[in-house]
Order: structure tokens, then C-alpha cells, then sequence
């Protein structure tokens, strides 16, 4: 009877924790909505002062270039090494050019470019925004009658939407020519089969601009994360560390489940 | 209102929540004058200092500024508003990213359409009035704390404001900068014919420049005279307060149980 009592009190307040989060979810959800129609709403402000979003392009993207180059080498070049394993056997190594090329295009490029632009880019911005609010500064812009919004999260929000398309097409690129030089240059395929059957392989409108939709909502994505965390972190040590640690998982996530959503779309029944 | 009176608060009334915080505050600060406001930490002096920024609404009674009700403004009312207004937070929130020069040149950028060679003029004038022409081109993690502080402090004077408000601006001073500071609000407030409203618990320093004294105690004012009057009283919370005494009416124990009952002492050990 006792027992009885006890399980239906571990039931209830079970239930009542649940409850608890999915209402501070949707809460949390909502608020995030808010905040990014207000950053859409304001953005005009934003990019009526253009200097300070180039500013920004440079502080996510060009801090994140030498990444995004040397992860983009490797990858080409284990595709390289990979793709010739598996082709040779089927005796179509000249293959090799297409299979590179397409993997980057359509799917590594995007992905792993929007991965490592969470980390490396994407923090800074959560860890940016979370400090200046943490010291006061982003109170000190709106008690001078500046928004925040549009002074400080605007920009940011643009450079990384901008950004990241271009790190992803830069990815892809240095992606084949590390395939290229492992393919051609070190195991010895045929260099005009490799080139020329890419080229024929690889359609502009199905597969580069699937590839440059996927880096731009994914650049959305992650600059949408990034600047809510920021702005929404508690105002201490422990607060921003934390909404930092939230930017990279939550990011990493999405990026990967829109990835589904997306490829499911452009790259089915054809 | 008299012409003289700046700003006028009558039965001001806040709460966060369920938690009142202020009771029945009323004060008016006359042009021209420095007025402090005291009180132990957490009595609410930062929230008033809000709601005369327009930042927090009452939840009744009337903030007015010049004749304007701050409690009943739009959003562009606000704007306006606290372009008269300097706000000097307690530890200056400098924009980090911004050098010296910049961050006096913030509010005169964001603001006004003046030609690059006037607003250098006007900061060098600012930072001239504090005393920092000199570290125009450092940055602010270069900067002592009290010399962080006169950056803000010239921050917050760049539009010429006619009201400005100090929250804790001795706080983590060595002596020297902390009667640096007094003397530099006491001068400016005299040379720029503004109003400043200064919150502290600095007893000493405070008592040496200011025209009148507030005492806030449990969220209501205990007190309120001039320094000579403040000096003499006979109020026992005053007197606590100005002589740093550890007893009288403000306890050093937070309320709790009693002490036989929470160490278990007494005979009624159950
Ligand atoms: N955003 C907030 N939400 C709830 N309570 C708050 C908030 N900000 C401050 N408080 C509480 O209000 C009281 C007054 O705060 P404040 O005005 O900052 O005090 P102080 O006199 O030290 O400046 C404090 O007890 C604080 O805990
Ligand atoms: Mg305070």
C-alpha cells in the first residue's frame, strides 16, 4: 500500500517534469522565433550600414578559411584514396573524377564545411554576443537609444549567412584538387578521363546549386543558433561557456538533419 | 512642477514578479544638482535607476523627466528620451571591440550627421574633460578600472546630456581615483549644467559632493536631507548607515529560524 503510494508519487512528479520541459521548450522555441523575426525585420538597419557587415564576413568567415582549406584538402584526398580502392575493382578507375567531385558537391562540402563552421565560427559568435551582454555592453547600446539587434546581432547574423556558401564552394574546390592529386598525380589515373568525365558528370543546376541551397540554409541555420545563444545566455562565466558548448551540439544537429530533409528532396528519383 | 525640478518621481511602484521591490518612492531632483541615492545592496537602487531610464515600466506611479512621463513613452518617445540621457554602468561597459577614441565617438556617430574632423574634435574634447586625451587610441582592455570608468564617463557625457545617471561609480576605485571620480562629476555636472544622479553606498565620498541624499531601506525611503542635515540626524538607520555601525535596525543575520532551532539546541529535542 505504502509502495503503491510511493510509485503513483514517482509517477506524478514524473509526469509533471516532463510536462514542465515541453512547456519551456516551446517557451524557449517561441522566443527564439521572436527573436530571429525581429533580427529579419531589422536587418534593413543592418545593412544600411554595410561596413559593419563586412566586418563581420571577415570576423566568421575569413577567421575560418585556413580550416575550411586544409579539412577541405584532406577529405578530397582520403576520397581520393578511397574512391580509387573501390573503382579499380569494377575496373573503372577513370571513374574517379565524378565520384570525387560529386561526394564534395553535393554532400561533403556543404556538411562538413557547415560543421566546422559551427565550431570554429559559430562559437565565437555565441561567445561574442554573450559577452557583450554579460559586461553590460549591450545595455549600454540600448540605453543610448542604439538596438542591439540591429547594431550587433544584424551583422553577425549576415556575415555568417554570407559566409558560408562561399567557405562551402571553397571547401569543394580545394576538395577535388586534393582528389586530383592523389588520383592523378600520385596513383596515376588518366589526367583528361578524370577532368572530362567530371565535367560531363557533374550538372550545374541538379548538383552545384543543390550543393550552394544546402550552404545557404545551413548558414542560416547555424547564424540563427549562434546569435540566439549569445543573446540569450545567462549573463555570467558559466552562462556563456554553456551557450557556447549549445551553439556547436544544437548546430551540428541541425546541420545534419536538415541535410537529410534536404538531400531527400533534391537528389531522389533521378 | 517647478520650473527648476528636472525629475520628478511620485509613488513609484515596482515589482519583478510577485516580488515588490520599490514602495511609495517619491524624490525630485532639481537642475543643476547631484543627488545620491543609498542604500545596502540589493535594495533596489539599479532598478530605479531603470525606471528612470525608461528601461523598466512602474507598475504604477510616475517617472517625469523635463515634463516628459518616461513611464507612459513609445518607442521613439525612448529614443528620445535618452538621447538627453548618459548612463554610466558600474563598470563603464566599454565596447571591447572599439578603441578609446571610438567608443566616446559611439553615441556622436550614431547620432548626429557630423563631419569625421568635428566629432574628433568633440572626443578629444570629452576625453580632454576627464583627463584621457592622452589614451585616445588604447584599448579598453588596456585600461585600469578607474580609467575605464572616466572612458565611460566621458561615453555617457558625448551628446551633452542633461541628465546623467551614475550606478555605483566609486565601486572597486583605489582612493585616489575614487576622489578623482567624485570631483570629476561634482565639476562636470557644474560646468555642463546637467543633473546627476548618483548611486552609492560610498558614505564618505559621496557626502563631500553631493546637494542632497536618499536613503533607501526594504524598498522605501528611510531618509532624505542634504549632507549637513544627514550628518546630524537623529534617524537610527541613517546613522547606521553613515558611522558603517554593524548594529541597528539593519541586522547582519538574514531573517531565519531561531537560532535554538536550527542547531538543535533548547530542550525540545524531538
Ligand atoms: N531581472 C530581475 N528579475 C528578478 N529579480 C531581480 C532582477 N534584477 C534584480 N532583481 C532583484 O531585485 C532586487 C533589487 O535589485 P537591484 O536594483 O539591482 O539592487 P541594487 O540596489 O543592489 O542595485 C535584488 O534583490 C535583485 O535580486
Ligand atoms: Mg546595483
Amino acid at each position: 500500500m505504502v509502495w503503491g503510494a510511493r510509485v503513483l508519487k514517482a509517477l506524478a512528479s514524473g509526469f509533471s517534469h516532463i510536462g514542465r520541459s515541453v512547456v519551456e521548450g516551446t517557451w524557449r522555441l517561441g522566443y527564439a522565433s521572436r527573436f530571429l523575426a525581429l533580427v529579419l525585420l531589422r536587418s534593413g538597419l543592418s545593412f544600411g550600414r554595410f561596413s559593419l557587415v563586412v566586418r563581420k564576413v571577415y570576423f566568421s568567415g575569413v577567421q575560418s578559411l585556413i580550416i575550411i582549406l586544409v579539412s577541405g584538402l584532406f577529405v578530397g584526398m582520403v576520397l581520393g584514396l578511397q574512391g580509387y580502392e573501390t573503382l579499380v575493382r569494377y575496373g573503372s578507375a577513370e571513374a574517379l573524377g565524378t565520384l570525387v567531385a560529386l561526394s564534395l558537391v553535393r554532400e561533403l562540402g556543404p556538411v562538413v564545411a557547415a560543421l566546422l563552421f559551427a565550431s570554429r565560427a559559430g562559437s565565437a559568435i555565441t561567445a561574442e554576443i554573450g559577452l557583450m551582454k554579460a559586461t553590460e555592453q549591450l545595455s549600454a547600446m540600448e540605453v543610448m537609444a542604439v538596438d542591439p539587434i540591429a547594431r550587433v546581432v544584424g551583422p553577425h547574423f549576415w556575415g555568417a549567412v554570407i559566409s558560408m556558401p562561399l567557405l562551402a564552394a571553397m571547401f569543394s574546390a580545394i576538395g577535388v584538387f586534393g582528389g586530383y592529386l592523389i588520383g592523378v598525380v600520385l596513383i596515376g589515373v588518366d589526367d583528361g578521363a578524370f577532368w572530362s568525365q567530371m565535367q560531363a558528370a557533374v550538372d550545374f543546376r541538379h548538383d552545384v546549386m543543390n550543393g550552394i541551397i544546402k550552404s545557404a540554409v545551413f548558414g542560416f541555420a547555424v547564424a540563427a543558433i549562434a546569435t540566439f545563444e549569445g543573446y540569450d545566455a545567462p549573463p555570467t562565466a558559466e552562462g556563456v561557456s554553456g551557450a557556447t558548448t549549445r551553439t556547436v551540439v544544437t548546430s551540428a544537429l541541425a546541420i545534419l538533419a536538415l541535410d537529410f530533409v534536404l538531400t531527400s528532396f533534391m537528389f531522389t528519383g533521378q | 512642477m517647478a520650473a527648476d525640478t528636472l525629475v520628478d518621481i511620485r509613488n513609484l511602484e515596482f515589482a519583478y514578479g510577485a516580488r515588490q521591490i520599490l514602495t511609495g518612492i517619491s524624490m525630485t531632483m532639481k537642475r543643476g544638482q547631484v543627488v545620491a541615492i543609498m542604500g545596502g545592496s540589493g535594495c533596489g537602487k539599479t532598478t530605479l535607476l531603470k525606471l528612470i531610464s525608461g528601461t523598466l515600466r512602474p507598475s504604477s506611479g510616475e517617472v517625469v523627466v523635463n515634463g516628459e512621463a518616461v513611464h507612459l513613452m513609445d518607442t521613439d518617445g525612448l529614443a528620445r528620451h535618452r538621447r538627453k540621457l548618459g548612463v554610466l554602468f558600474q563598470f563603464g561597459a566599454l565596447f571591447t571591440d572599439l578603441s578609446v577614441f571610438d567608443n566616446v565617438a559611439f553615441p556622436l556617430r550614431e547620432h548626429t550627421d557630423l563631419p569625421e574632423e568635428l566629432i574628433r574634435d568633440l572626443v578629444l574634447l570629452k576625453l580632454h574633460s576627464v583627463g584621457l586625451r592622452g589614451a585616445h587610441a588604447l584599448m579598453p582592455h588596456q585600461l585600469s578600472g578607474g580609467m575605464a570608468r572616466r572612458v565611460a564617463l566621458a561615453r555617457s557625457i558625448a551628446l551633452d546630456p542633461a541628465l546623467v545617471l551614475f550606478d555605483e561609480p566609486f565601486t572597486g576605485l583605489d582612493p585616489i581615483s575614487l576622489t578623482v571620480t567624485g570631483n570629476l562629476i561634482r565639476r562636470l555636472t557644474d560646468t555642463l549644467g546637467m543633473t546627476s544622479v548618483v548611486v552609492t553606498h560610498d558614505v564618505a565620498e559621496s557626502l563631500k559632493i553631493v546637494d542632497e541624499v536618499y536613503f533607501i531601506a526594504d524598498g522605501r525611503i528611510a531618509a532624505h536631507g542634504t549632507p549637513a542635515e544627514v550628518r546630524d540626524t537623529r534617524d537610527a538607520f541613517v546613522h547606521q548607515f553613515i558611522y558603517g555601525e554593524e548594529d541597528g535596525p539593519m541586522r547582519f543575520h538574514f531573517p531565519g529560524g531561531s537560532m535554538d532551532a536550527d542547531f538543535g539546541l533548547g530542550g525540545a529535542r524531538a
